[in-house]
């Protein structure tokens, strides 16, 4: 346990460290240099036009379709992992448990393909 | 060399914590100078190689053959004016590259320079990178957001759809090698490699898995041709376009650290990270992180390459090839290892 | 093990800030952040009794996409905040009532280890040993638990047919390109060579 812990704790200094190094290299950046803003210099860049509107506005819904598929192949993933690394411990029933698993979302797949859910247009 | 570091402190009540973790910064400092210097290099050996390949000669005023050119790149943008815009939300402004470059480092702590050369050698290692790229979608869409202009908002939303998708077959793709090593720690995946000679790392028997992973590691780090998030032509550079001075620089950066992250994580799974490619005399003289570096910069030479060859990717075409092509090839091979691993009863058992 | 359970504290500490943070903050992309950086916080902890694996899943599954859906929804739909906050009062009786119902169930799990010693050994904490818990988990959650690991998928299975029926719709009048149709023309139904006379044209 004790081992385990001392194995992370590198990864924190180094979060640290990492945090640090790039705030300095900003602030520095901000004192170093000259600042000299004017309000044409700060307004958001359109090719040489005044912004129409706020720039946040809805989108294409396929986006959200593409991010919830993902969701899904992502648990999918999280479960391979673990049955990767002990397959040779459970052997055939395993392997077999594990075909069934992904069948199932074969089928899921085959769904999102027919309904053409996976072209973009 | 720990211990001996360890003992200079020794009867200070404090020096139980102390020793360890000034060793650990300068370990950390060992592997970031280098990281950082090789990205500033990149720069250079990418505009060299391109210019090459193009009948130029590429950046060749400041230095000799142009090798000081990355410092003045590196000077000019830490002088000049951060603006942020005036929409803007100016905290996650700064942070959002902040956040890309903290994630290119701190990936690092758990790559296996050579045997024992790892700073984290922690058990779920692959986890832990898979967990880092997965990461890398947050500095792209808050900067997206946080500029509140049009361009660098699109720029964000593909980036983001784009590298979610390539993520999934990333995923299935160490799945396949893990398979063959049973276990998620870096360093033994390379030592599963050892044998005779190249013929033993995973690129061969796995080869339409490699090409996958290599082209899915394009796609994670918005490289050519898969760049449309920055698609100078019509979306102005995208997510980065508000962005100057450090800021900017820190996604650049960022960028280029996970560009050659990548080739690492590439060289580890695939190409035996610091073995080398013959197990006889000339070839076991030359030190594993030396052959490491190598096999890093033959990867990263691909990608370059790859800029210079390809035209970009439409992106339904993208799409398509994420979620139509590569998401089932690398199922089925996921399976397919399984099965003549178990068929053959190959599969590795010996308890870690 | 003093530093660890130092950390522990300073983890549960913005744990416990970030979760405040999600509920009170005025922006709700502000409000994702904050469940982000608490779900690192969580991940943490995990780390700290010795449960790797459920701690990168958790950064990776939930922070990686879940949150990624959520940073979605909130930055880019402009839903009415505003709008929506209106109706919260009518909600802070349920919700006390159920945050109540989960505090005393947790009180009650941590006061019956105090009250019965014996009972802390049956609680399934992850035990850091010879076996990784990768590869522990692995060894029973295929074949001793595959009725819930087969549930799982049906549960996957689901959600992926709800997630298109939900959000897919077809656009009309879009031109797609049919790639096995462009691999299959071949020259010689496409092309035809004329021979010209010079003067005659085409």
């Amino acid at each position: 346990m004790e081992e385990l812990l001392s194995d992370y704790f590198p990864i924190l200094v180094f979060l640290g460290i990492a945090i640090a190094v790039s705030a300095l290299m900003i602030v520095g950046s901000m004192l170093v240099a000259r600042q000299h803003p004017d309000s044409e210099k700060l307004s958001a860049y359109e090719c040489g036009f005044e912004a129409f509107d706020d720039a946040r506005s809805r989108f294409d819904v396929r986006f959200y379709l593409v991010t919830l598929l993902f969701i899904i192949f992502d648990l999918e993933v999280a479960f391979l992992f673990p049955w990767a690394v002990a397959l040779g411990d459970i052997g055939l029933f395993g392997f077999w448990s594990m075909v069934i698993f992904l069948g199932i979302l074969t089928i899921g797949f085959v769904y999102e393909w027919r309904k053409g859910a996976l072209e973009w247009e | 060399m720990a211990e001996q570091f360890a003992n200079l402190f020794e009867g200070v009540w404090w020096s139980s914590y102390l020793a360890p973790t000034i060793l650990t910064i300068l370990l950390i400092l060992a592997i970031t100078v280098p990281i950082l210097l090789g990205v500033a290099y990149l720069t250079l050996a990418e505009r060299k190689v391109i210019g090459w390949m193009q009948y130029r000669k590429g950046p060749n005023v400041v230095g000799p053959f142009g090798l000081l050119q990355p410092l003045a790149d590196g000077l000019k943008l830490f002088l000049k004016e951060t603006v942020v815009p005036s929409g803007a939300n100016p905290v996650l402004f700064l942070i959002a590259p902040m956040l890309t470059f903290i994630l290119a480092l701190i990936a690092w702590a758990v790559i296996p320079f050579d045997d024992g050369w790892v700073l984290a050698d922690i058990n779920v290692g692959v986890l832990y990178l898979f967990a880092i790229s997965s990461l890398g979608v947050y500095g792209i869409i808050v900067a997206g957001w946080a500029s509140n202009s049009k361009y660098a908002f699109l720029g964000a939303l593909r980036s983001a759809a784009q590298m979610v998708s390539y993520e999934v077959s990333i995923g299935f793709v160490i799945v396949s090698v893990l398979l063959c090593v049973g276990s998620l720690n870096l360093s033994d995946i390379v030592k599963s490699q050892a044998g005779s000679g190249f013929w033993n790392w995973y690129f061969l028997p796995m080869l339409p898995m490699f090409v996958v992973f290599v082209i899915s590691a394009l796609a994670e780090t918005n490289r050519a041709p898969f760049d449309l998030p920055e698609a100078e032509a019509e979306l102005v550079s995208g997510y980065n376009v508000e962005y100057s001075a450090m800021a900017f620089a820190l996604f650049f950066l960022g960028e280029y650290a996970n560009m050659i992250l990548m080739s690492a994580m590439t060289s580890v799974l695939f190409l035996g990270g610091w073995l080398p490619p013959f197990d006889i005399a000339p070839f076991t003289w030359i030190p594993g992180p030396i052959w490491f570096a190598l096999k890093i910069a033959f990867v990263l030479f691909i990608f370059l390459w790859v800029r210079a060859t390809f035209p970009r990717y439409r992106y339904d075409q993208l799409m398509r090839l994420g979620w139509k092509v590569f998401l089932p090839l690398s199922l089925f091979w996921v399976v397919a290892t399984a099965g003549f691993l178990v068929a053959f009863d190959l599969l590795p058992t010996a308890a870690q | 093990m003093a530093f660890a359970g130092f950390m522990f504290y300073i983890f549960a500490a913005i744990t416990v800030a970030c979760a405040v943070m999600v509920v009170t903050s005025r922006n709700p992309v502000h409000s994702v952040l904050y469940l982000i950086l608490a779900f690192f916080n969580a991940a943490g902890l995990f780390v700290l009794i010795g449960a790797e694996f459920l701690a990168m899943i958790l950064v990776v599954v939930y922070v990686g996409a879940v949150a990624v859906l959520f940073l979605f929804v909130v930055m880019m739909l402009d839903v009415n905040f505003v709008e929506l906050r209106k109706g919260v009062r009518n909600y802070v009786y349920i919700g006390a009532v159920i945050g109540g119902i989960l505090f005393v169930e947790l009180a009650m799990v941590a006061t019956s280890w105090s009250l019965g010693p014996e009972l802390a050994s049956i609680s399934l904490g992850p035990v850091v040993g010879e076996v990784h818990n990768t590869r522990s988990i692995g060894q029973v959650i295929y074949t001793d638990y595959i009725y819930l690991f087969q549930g799982a998928g049906m549960i996957l299975l689901v959600a992926m047919v709800g997630a298109i029926v939900l959000t897919h719709r077809q656009r009309a009048g879009v031109k797609k390109q049919v790639i096995r149709d462009q691999v299959a023309r071949s020259s010689k139904d496409e092309v035809t060579l004329v021979k010209v006379q010079p003067g005659d044209g085409a």
